[in-house]
Order: structure tokens, then sequence, then C-alpha cells
């Protein structure tokens, strides 16, 4: 049985294409207000150097990227977030 | 027509707890002398600042919530200027969806508030 099912081998197994769908978890949520006064809930929108990641990682809508962008600006300002950094998270 | 407004201010860690409260009510005044009117206050404490602000590491944070003439801003932000005790500040008109979220914010505070006297 074992050599019936050898028939076709692969060196690198074969990926099955997932796709996880993308969403704007401010639209999915219905939040309408982004507080700069969090900067927990804004590390989930920096990468480790403390930039802003794009929209197309995370999926967030446009309406919705400008206010995340205004309010880690924010912060940044009130120093609650950093704007250069090294290993944030 | 009175606007809300929203201002946090980072005053410098040298200062004692009185000196911070004269700071607060300072500002306080210059609301109210403009016939605006506190909504909300909120003291933060000492909080490690994430870079340096005047080689300073650490600041008293203090957020103000309050109804003003939009004239009154300028006066806030130039007193602000003026005071050497204030490292950095930011105001900001709380438009319908942050009002809001902000007395949203206080409903559940006050209510985790009821919850540990019960």
């Amino acid at each position: 049985m074992a050599q019936d099912n050898s028939e076709i081998r692969y060196l690198t197994p074969p990926t099955v294409e997932i796709k996880k769908k993308k969403y704007c978890r401010f639209r999915k949520n219905r939040i309408k207000y982004i507080d700069y006064k969090d900067p927990e809930f804004l590390k989930k929108f920096l990468n480790e150097q403390g930039k802003i990641l794009p929209r197309r990682l995370t999926g967030t809508s446009l309406k919705y990227q400008r206010k995340v962008a205004v309010a880690i600006k924010r912060a940044r300002h009130l120093a609650l977030l950093p704007y250069v950094t090294d290993m944030l998270k | 027509m009175l606007n809300q407004y929203e201002t946090v201010f980072i005053a410098t860690p040298v200062l004692s707890e009185s000196q911070m409260k004269e700071a607060v009510s300072k500002f306080k005044k210059v609301i109210t002398d403009d016939k605006g009117e506190i909504v909300y206050e909120e003291d933060w404490g000492l909080k490690k600042l994430a870079y340096p602000i005047q080689k300073k590491s650490t600041g008293f944070y203090h957020l103000i919530e309050f109804r003003a003439e939009p004239e009154t801003i300028a006066k806030l932000e130039t007193e602000y200027r003026r005071d050497e005790r204030i490292i950095r500040f930011l105001t900001m008109k709380m438009e319908k969806y942050a009002v809001a979220y902000a007395e949203k914010k206080r409903a559940r505070k006050s209510a985790e508030q009821k919850q540990e006297e019960v």
C-alpha cells in the first residue's frame, strides 16, 4: 500500500495556499474613534523600529488607516510612543 | 457655540506635588476665566517618556477635557509656551466620536469603581 501512494513525490511538499482574508478591524468591530492615549493598542500598527505598518499588511481600510496614522503621530508627540527605536515589542 | 477640547501636558519631573497642583489649577483658571467649563480631568502621574525631552526621561502627565470658545486655545497654548515647567503639550478638538468614546470610557471606569465598593 505504501508504494501505491508514493507515485508522485515532491522534493518540497506542495503548499496549499489558503489565503486568509484580511479585514479592517475598525469596520468589523465598529470602532469609530482611535485613541492616541493607548500606546499598547497602537503598537499593533507599528513594526519593530516603530514605523507605521502599511495598509497592505494590516488590512485596515483607508479611512481608518488615516486615523491610525494621526493617533500614532499624536502619541509620538506626547512621548507615549518613540519616533525611532529598535526592538519595540 | 462652545467646542469640546482635550489637552494633555507634560510637566518637568522636578516639581513637587503642590507645585504640580498649582500648575494644574493655573491652566484650569485660564480656561474657566475665558468662560470655558472643565468637563473632566485626569492625573496620569509620573510616567516614563518614550524618548528624552529636554534631557528628561520622565514627566508628570495631566489631561483636561473642557468646553470653550476657539479663542481660548490660543491663550492656553501661549501660557503653555511661557511656562518653563511644561515640557510638552497637545491640544485637540474632539469630534463627536471622540466625545462618545471619552464618555463611554468614563462610564466604564465609574462602573468599575462602584463594583469595587460593593
